[in-house]
């Protein structure tokens, strides 16, 4: 964990609670409270009824893979000793349009499927930072 | 109702430097070349340009330096756009209503970068810090603008069916014409097993589904339709444009952008611009003669040529087999070989061919008869687009 080199998010008042609560291994989404819309990445305001109101909202976690790509060269050199690595972006079971990118685990980048289910987990990278990530589910 | 921007103006001069790898010069030097180029191409003397346009994402060098270093008498209308490849379609537009309006005569329309050896605006080569919506994709390894385009080709593939041969026919139409313009960069051609066989990048995108980087620089000269008339050539109108897009567009941040919101990674802006774009024109797709596309990936020209009304939702990768968009086939498109061959001067170099056609000045790879031509700029999920005529 100590050794962890690559690129750590930087948080920000509107990302802060996503973050937080990754460390809490939990996967919250911010909500309008007015019309209910999820939204990612967080906003400012909702884009449906224009609210700057937004609450944090615990998701189950759970979607499919709506597309993703295989990075056979990198072009960050942080990630290069990791190729081939997959960034998948999994549409969330909640909302359709509930998009959220991610590494895959326990599943080889070529056998990814569209629609495939998946579900969250969290990977403690250093004591200030927990990444979500998905891997191929059941259920 | 009526439109006031329809056929108010033309493209008059175009001018052009070497494209390359290392140009050793400056961005404004690159610049200066290019638009002095132009003006002389237009029959113009520089000190009749009032007007200077560029757009840039922090790579470049501002109008009032250029209009500086050429000397010109006064300036009368100046604009830097920041942006990516929505832009160069959107600028000429500009530069026609600031002329249309009576804001200024004649505007030189330029975009110079050094994308290779200076800074390279795909991603690579600089590390920007995860803030904003990058917080959300670079801890990931999304760290480049090809893997924003890789989720939507992927997604495309998974609803249509498109396959990497499909890609593969794009890049070989584009180093067929390449081959035939002596601005190109890469001018052999190559085969699809040459396609299938380059390396791999971000799949689905393999070394040759991906532009070239290049340090250059183009320019355009917009005036009135009444001034065109008494000019050098044979004025190429400004028939419409467009810009812009559906819900939920992205912008550009420093590195990639994960267009995360966009309601369909199967659609993309010229959904949205294409009717606009038509409508104000008062013409059909199937009007066009040649279309030069914003290709950063082989995967763009599919799906504009869907979205744009060439054919069908779903049916971009068929309609590019079979020599269909090559010089001599139904659509010939991207005829100096666009940025897979000529080089990546963001989209105003397609805007350069598109009024060498319409002049009937492009030699070896002269569409016969063009009388009109589309050139697009894409940013995924928001775009801009030029018909022109002659």
């Amino acid at each position: 964990m100590a050794d962890y080199r690559k690129p750590l998010p930087i948080p920000d008042q509107y990302t802060q609670g996503y973050w937080d609560a990754a460390r809490r291994h939990e996967l919250v989404m911010q909500w309008c409270p007015h019309c209910g819309v999820y939204m990612f990445p967080p906003d400012p305001m909702c884009p449906g009824c224009n609210s700057l109101d937004r609450e944090w909202k615990k998701v189950g976690g759970r979607g499919r893979v709506y597309s993703w790509f295989v990075v056979h060269y990198a072009t960050h050199p942080d990630f290069a000793g990791d190729v081939p690595y997959a960034v998948v972006l999994v549409q969330l079971d909640e909302q359709e349009d509930l998009r959220v990118p991610g590494n895959i685990v326990g599943c080889r980048p070529e056998d990814i499927e569209a629609g495939m289910k998946v579900e969250v987990v969290f990977e403690d990278v250093t004591p200030e930072f927990t990444l979500p990530r998905w891997r191929p589910s059941e259920e | 109702m009526g439109t006031t921007f329809k056929d108010r103006t033309a493209i008059v001069g175009i001018g052009w430097t070497e494209y390359s790898r290392a140009s050793g010069k400056s961005t404004l030097h690159l610049a200066d070349e290019a638009c002095k180029k132009a003006i002389e191409d237009s029959g113009l003397r520089v000190r009749d340009i009032d007007g200077v346009v560029t757009f840039n994402v922090n790579d470049s060098v501002s109008p009032q330096w250029v209009a500086a270093s050429l000397g010109l008498p006064e300036l009368r209308y100046h604009l830097e756009r920041w942006g990516g490849g929505t832009s160069a379609p959107a600028m000429v537009a500009d530069a026609a209503m600031a002329v249309a309006c009576g804001l200024a005569d004649n505007v030189v329309v330029f975009r110079s970068m050094n994308g290779r050896s200076g800074r390279r605006p795909g991603g690579s080569g600089e590390h920007p810090a995860p803030r904003g919506e990058d917080q959300f994709l670079i801890p990931y390894g999304w760290t480049s603008f090809v893997h924003a385009c890789a989720i939507f080709a992927r997604r495309h593939m998974v609803l249509y069916g498109t396959r990497p041969e499909h890609f593969g026919a794009v890049t070989i139409a584009a180093r067929k014409h390449g081959a035939l313009n002596e601005r190109a960069q890469l001018r052999k051609p190559i085969t699809m097993q040459d396609y299938l066989n380059s390396r791999m990048v971000a799949d689905p995108f393999r070394l040759l589904d991906i532009c070239l980087e290049t340090d250059g620089a183009c320019a355009v000269v917009v005036t009135s339709a009444e001034r065109a008339r008494n000019l050098k050539h044979r004025p190429v109108y400004i028939m419409a444009a467009a810009m812009g897009g559906g819900p939920k567009v992205s912008g550009f941040s420093p590195n990639t952008a994960g267009f995360l919101r966009t309601p369909s990674h199967g659609d993309t802006y010229a959904k949205y611009v294409a009717p606009h774009l038509f409508g104000m024109a008062g013409i059909a797709p199937k009007d066009v003669d040649v279309a030069e596309l914003y290709d950063e990936m082989t995967f763009a020209t599919i799906f504009q040529l869907e979205d744009y009304g060439f054919c069908k939702k779903g049916e971009g990768g068929p309609f590019v087999e079979g020599g269909r968009i090559e010089l001599g086939g139904e659509l010939p498109v991207n005829t100096h070989g666009g940025f897979l061959s000529e080089g990546y001067i963001h989209g105003l170099n397609h805007v350069v061919e598109a009024v060498q056609q319409l002049r009937g000045e492009a030699g070896l790879r002269q569409v016969k008869d063009a009388e009109i031509a589309l050139s697009t700029g894409v940013g995924l999920t928001v775009g801009g687009a030029l018909l022109l005529r002659r």
